[in-house]
């Protein structure tokens, strides 16, 4: 009989082109995703004479540069800027690849775009020339970042040298408490093992907490497993699964749908498959999380105090914790629930799916925020649904700005920033020094809790809100 | 792509953990062209708000001038895909990076331009960053093909890399070119991929 094997193996195996001695693969990638970044992958290759080998396996959508309160590229200032999201249009018509656009309601941020729209699928290898490609693991593909000489590999040869990374499971098990997200258990997760936690590793998030989750809480989830050092991150394929992609444009249809379906019941990880390393969490002892720090591991139930750093365990660590509440402005022993926070931004690939803004609209309900607050949808469609739930009124109905899709926030290319000293509760993925504009203080939570953030003018549990 | 095969030179200590890719080069200046990007390396680090110079970062400090090699702590360049992060260091002059650990996608751009990351234990790392900062200017030795890196106390350290990365550095080989002659694989490849999973 043959061994047991992980989901990680499994996809990883059938996706083999050539295993040479030296421990290298040629892995063939299925699926590549590309956003007004990919504008150099695209020049490297014009470089080389070379046309893309694949253009039926390109998704595109321009994400990192759009304005988020102007549809029009003519409105993008920074000329620059302005060309890379106009190359996206250039270099996706010249090669063939498909392109949702600005305009397009499918346009928006290439992790939210691309499940949505039954691009990703399970058992597949999808790269992107992005970070956080990890979320798209979420749906049992194996998926992960790459630069952009990489991204101009996959074009020219629809394939990339690894060597194969070690699997690490992570399982959440038990019932997580009421308000408790996909969110406050990534940062449980990261702040557990540490933000170099995984390096090396494909995670495999187990456990009947993460199986309980919907597919936009195991996409937050997964998003992050790069900030736990993670290569990817992924989740098993089940009804779940099955039921989000039944009828996506993307997905499978008639015969080819039963077909699909019969394999991907194949690519969860067997029974007794062996991992390198397994950690465990019992999802019951997670709270709502907020980071403090300038690292995502720096995360702190909503209950605790900004940390001492006397109680650093080695004087490394001392010196990053005093360097950290200094560009944070923090006193140390602070109650979280007493800081004061300057503005609010829901959004990014980690929090901006439907899911995320009816949890948001939730806390919302009823209330008025009392500091500067942006919702910015993950796509056009995601925008499109919530206006027909009504959600966009009680964003407005509660002083929140609705704008438009893109990585907005989050990182800031497109000139969205919040200015030196101001601070930021962001359901975004990185709290690093200066992500979000020069001297910005950025911390990291749900949609919900950063609700909770707007309409008290200081973080708040928003399980004291329900 | 250049060949990488010796590096004699002034190395620079930097003693965070997790230092990220924004740090190395922050976001606002990814969208430029390569050339207007070179005076952005370490941007935030190495200049105050008003973009005074700050005299107590390394890359400021006239000692450390012309050096090629970074020494770091652990999760060096942790964070985002940007290639950016390793091409303003090469076109900084900084080809070879020595840390504990790196981030992995970092450490996957650096072979794709010609530079070197090496993982070292992180007590080496950290007597090398030390003896970097009692003699400002000191110099490390690296050689590829033997695997080697000597430090400014004359201490020999070997190192693993793979010998795919190792031949492809060596040589300035570009993987394209190699991934081309596996053409025929990877067309059997497509062919039974259409087969197996006719719905892609």
């Amino acid at each position: 009989m043959a061994a047991a094997r992980t989901m990680f193996e499994k996809i990883w195996q059938r996706h083999v082109v050539v295993d040479r001695d030296d421990g290298y693969t040629l892995l063939y990638i299925d699926r590549h995703l590309m956003h007004d970044g990919s504008a150099a992958g695209f020049a490297k290759l014009r470089e080389r004479n070379m046309k893309l080998r694949r253009p039926d396996r390109g998704f595109a959508t321009p994400d990192h540069y759009v304005r988020s309160d102007s549809r029009s590229v003519a409105d993008i200032a920074d000329p620059h800027h302005r060309s890379l999201v106009e190359q996206i249009r250039t270099n996706t018509a010249e090669s063939g690849v498909t392109l949702f656009d600005l305009g397009d309601e499918r346009q928006g941020i290439a992790h939210v775009v691309g499940p949505e729209q039954g691009v990703t699928q399970p058992g597949l290898t999808l790269v992107c020339g992005d970070s956080h490609t990890s979320t798209h693991g979420a749906l049992g593909a194996l998926a992960f970042g790459i630069g952009s000489s990489e991204v101009a590999h996959v074009m020219a040869t629809q394939c990339l040298w690894q060597r194969k990374p070690k699997a690490m499971r992570v399982s959440v098990d038990g019932t997580l408490g009421a308000g408790i997200t996909g969110k406050d258990v990534i940062l449980a997760i990261i702040a557990r093992i540490g933000t170099a936690g995984a390096v090396g590793h494909v995670i495999e998030y187990a456990g009947s907490a993460i199986r309980g989750l919907s597919i936009e809480g195991r996409l937050t989830v997964c998003n992050m497993s790069i900030e736990a050092g993670g290569k990817a991150g992924m989740v098993a394929p089940d009804d779940t699964t099955i039921a989000y992609l039944e009828g996506r444009p993307f997905s499978p249809k008639a015969a080819e749908w039963d077909k699909a379906v019969a394999f991907w019941r194949t690519v969860p990880s067997d029974e007794g498959a062996i991992f390198d390393r397994d950690v465990s969490l019992d999802a019951a002892s997670i709270t709502p999380m907020v980071t403090w720090g300038t690292s995502p591991e720096d995360a702190l139930s909503i209950t605790g105090r900004i940390p001492e750093p006397s109680t650093a365990p080695d004087a490394a660590k001392k010196d990053s914790m005093k360097r950290a509440l200094d560009y944070m402005g923090l006193v140390p022993g602070t109650l979280l629930e007493q800081v004061p926070v300057d503005r609010v931004f829901i959004g990014s690939c980690t929090n901006s799916r439907i899911e995320d803004l009816r949890a948001a609209a939730q806390v919302a309900r009823g209330r008025k925020v009392v500091i500067p607050s942006w919702v910015v949808a993950g796509s056009g469609l995601v925008k499109k649904q919530a206006e027909a739930e009504g959600l966009d009124k009680i964003f407005l109905a509660a002083g929140f700005e609705w704008r438009e899709p893109g990585c907005s926030m989050c990182v800031g290319m497109n000139g969205d920033t919040g200015k030196p000293q101001e601070r930021i509760a962001s359901t975004s993925n990185r709290n690093f020094i200066g992500r979000q504009g020069p001297g910005v203080r950025t911390h990291l939570l749900s949609p919900a809790m950063a609700v909770a953030a707007a309409v008290a003018g200081h973080f708040a549990d928003v399980r004291k809100l329900a | 792509m250049e060949a990488f095969t010796t590096l004699d030179a002034i190395a620079i200590p930097i003693d965070q953990p997790n230092l990220d890719t924004d740090q190395i080069i922050p976001a606002r200046f990814l969208g430029k062209p390569r050339d207007m990007q070179v005076s952005a390396l370490f941007h935030d680090l190495r200049y105050t708000p008003d973009r005074a110079p700050r005299p107590d970062f390394v890359t400021n400090m006239p000692a450390f001038a012309g050096a090629k090699i970074v020494v770091a702590e652990r999760n060096f360049a942790c964070g985002s895909s940007r290639e950016n992060a390793v091409t303003v260091m090469v076109d900084n002059g900084l080809r070879a990076f020595i840390a504990p650990s790196f981030g992995d996608i970092f450490f996957n751009n650096c072979f794709q331009n010609g530079a070197l990351p090496i993982r070292l234990d992180a007590a080496r790392a950290a007597e090398l960053r030390g003896m970097l900062h009692a003699a400002p200017g000191a110099r490390i030795r690296i050689d590829l093909a033997s695997q080697t890196v000597v430090g400014p106390d004359g201490k020999s350290d070997r190192f693993e890399i793979d010998s795919f990365r190792k031949d492809c550095l060596l040589r300035g080989a570009d993987e394209v070119s190699l991934t081309l002659s596996y053409d025929e694989d990877i067309r059997a490849f497509e062919t039974r991929q259409r087969q197996e999973m006719s719905w892609l």
